[in-house]
């Protein structure tokens, strides 16, 4: 039976978790920097490789938490609205519209402001077509979105395919980079962590009703829930926040898949523990990939995607060998 | 002060299609506290349809649908899960779950927004699972539940949400001969000592006139009649309804009907 108290446990040991990652993310890498000195730089005392710590590792960690946090809210989300635990926030193609944006602004040439702002409006735009094109004549199903969002994803990967052959030889790395998800190109992470502070705010007081909607929609419209604003509010929420994720760093995968899903083998399906709880372990695992992807073949970095897609797909595959059985 | 009390549920001028076909034109009813209606009709005649208009969960072409008076539009959805619960025909479940947890579900409309279940709650899930007969399975998930074991725990999560009226689109769904009897005798005590309002589409026009007052028969083509069970349960009528003849049986006087 679910409790505030059970949930406060979970949250607690997460969110050590999360500090945890880090500690780890701020210490390691090309110069080690020991815990003394990290506590030291982090309180502003003039330690040595102080800006090593602030500058540069403490904005990437934070863009790490930030958008692994932003990736598993909005996989929980999408589960729960295509009631379809094996639905990711870039199963409706706003990943996709996103890729079309970084890699025409890349093209053109722009600064990593332009690419972030196309990426974004690329996923607004992705958001919109999906929305009017499986909204239509008011008959929303789940499976009608979700083959919405499935068509218009891949005519995305169509036109980033596009790009990507017509592309100049020196652009395509950062095409490619871009692609695969990273962290290395995140500027201002205070932006993305408030916007995840405030989407998680936002979809807590409906934890409740999401729990019913989980359970169809018939269903939860008969136990009190208003189903078509509560419907149009996780859409909105979950595609934002996936935009926002996308947008500062590219699309990094699985993050947003395996995160809800483990997170629902280990403490069950109750939205109110599971969403702040995909939050801080989506974040903690973000961090510690991406310290690992910056650490594991140093001083040459790789994109962060690479390491939780590889982290991804065993864990995924071994979740749904043992969902079958 | 001599109010007559509201009807817990009435139907004024409805009109309802599905697919094209029409189920019912200005179909007008009320039902009062501790009255028993019985939905009878051919597969696709439109029962269930009917029924989640009367839940509030389709909207009808024409009329109203009023709860104590009130509509669904002015009660909102949660005011409305008070007044009024709904088994559906079919469960599918997507995610893990336990029992106790699905049967807590019904608690929501009685819970504020950041209310969590207290142990009061626990203890009316656990009452309604009991009273189905799955004491003991609260911890299973409900994923391996048989498709009997699972519509009993749809009708516990029923009893929990404690509605004062019972729209079911087929109750007996899935059920032996044991818990059809036992599920109908745990409504029909429901109606008799709680005063609550039974709606229920049935199959076995037998069952409806032992457990229901009166009966709505749905032919499909528009054509409704509604009766007490005793008048408009006869053989014939059943026979036109179903599109083949029956034959009426009295044992222990009680009225059967089989397919001649």
């Amino acid at each position: 039976m679910p409790t505030r108290r059970r949930a406060a446990l979970v949250l607690s040991a997460l969110a050590l978790l999360g500090g945890g990652s880090f500690v780890v993310a701020l210490a390691v890498g090309s110069f080690s920097v020991p815990l003394a000195d990290v506590v030291g730089a982090l309180v502003g005392e003039p330690v040595e490789h102080a800006a090593i710590v602030r500058d540069l590792r403490l904005p990437r960690a934070l863009a790490g938490f930030a958008c692994g946090g932003l990736l598993a809210l909005a996989g929980a989300l999408m589960q729960v609205l295509l009631r379809n635990p094996l639905a990711d926030p870039y199963v409706l193609g706003i990943s996709g519209g996103a890729g079309v944006g970084a890699m025409l602004a890349i093209l053109l040439g722009l600064a990593t402001a332009g690419i972030n702002g196309f990426a974004f409006l690329g996923a607004l735009g992705a958001m919109l077509i999906v929305f009017g094109l499986a909204h239509g004549d008011g008959a929303w199903t789940q499976t009608r979105l979700l083959l919405t969002g499935v068509i218009v994803a891949a005519g995305c990967g169509a036109l980033v395919a596009l790009m990507l052959s017509i592309a100049p030889e020196h652009k395509l790395r950062g095409m490619l980079f871009w692609l695969m998800g990273d962290l290395s190109q995140t500027g201002a992470p205070w932006i993305a962590l408030a916007i995840l502070a405030a989407a998680l705010a936002a979809a807590l007081p409906f934890a409740r009703e999401l729990n019913l909607l989980a359970r169809g929609q018939d269903t939860a419209q008969a136990l009190g829930v208003d189903v078509k604003r509560l419907r149009y509010a996780v859409y909105a929420i979950a595609s934002l926040v996936t935009a926002v994720a996308v947008t500062s760093a590219g699309s990094i995968g699985f993050v947003g898949l395996v995160v809800p899903h483990l997170v629902r083998l280990a403490i069950g399906n109750d939205q109110r523990l599971l969403l702040p709880a995909s939050v801080l372990a989506g974040g903690a695992l973000l961090t510690f990939a991406d310290t690992l992807a910056r650490t594991v073949v140093a001083p040459q970095q790789l994109p962060v995607g690479v390491l939780t897609a590889l982290i991804g797909v065993p864990v995924f595959l071994f979740l749904l060998a043992r969902h079958r059985q | 002060m001599s109010a007559q009390p509201l009807p817990l549920i009435e139907a004024r001028g409805l009109a309802v299609s599905v697919g094209g076909h029409t189920v019912c034109r200005d179909l007008d009813f009320s039902l009062a506290a501790g009255e028993r209606l019985a939905i009878l009709g051919r597969n696709g005649a439109g029962k269930s349809t009917l029924l989640s208009v009367l839940a509030g969960l389709r909207p009808a072409d024409a009329g109203e649908v009023g709860l104590g008076g009130e509509t669904y539009a002015a009660l909102g959805p949660r005011a409305a899960a008070k007044r009024r619960g709904w088994l559906p025909q079919r469960h599918s479940d997507a995610f893990a779950s336990t029992v106790l947890e699905t049967a807590l579900t019904g608690r929501h409309p009685h819970l504020g927004r950041w209310d969590w279940e207290t142990k009061r709650d626990a203890e009316i899930a656990r009452g309604a699972i009991a009273a189905v007969g799955l004491a003991g399975m609260e911890a299973r998930d409900v994923q391996t539940l048989s498709g009997g074991e699972r519509q009993r725990l749809a009708i516990a999560t029923l009893l929990t949400q404690a509605a004062p009226l019972y729209l079911l689109d087929e109750p007996l769904a899935h059920l032996d001969l044991n818990h059809q009897i036992a599920v109908l005798d745990l409504f029909a005590g429901a109606a008799r000592d709680c005063h609550a309002g039974l709606v229920m589409v049935l199959h076995e026009p037998g069952l409806a006139d032992r457990y229901c007052d009166r009966a709505l028969l749905v032919h499909g083509d528009g054509r409704c009649e509604l009766g007490a069970c005793r008048e408009l349960l006869t053989a014939d009528r059943l026979g036109e309804l179903y599109g083949h003849p029956l034959r009426q049986v009295e044992s222990d006087g009680r009225r059967w009907f089989i397919p001649a």
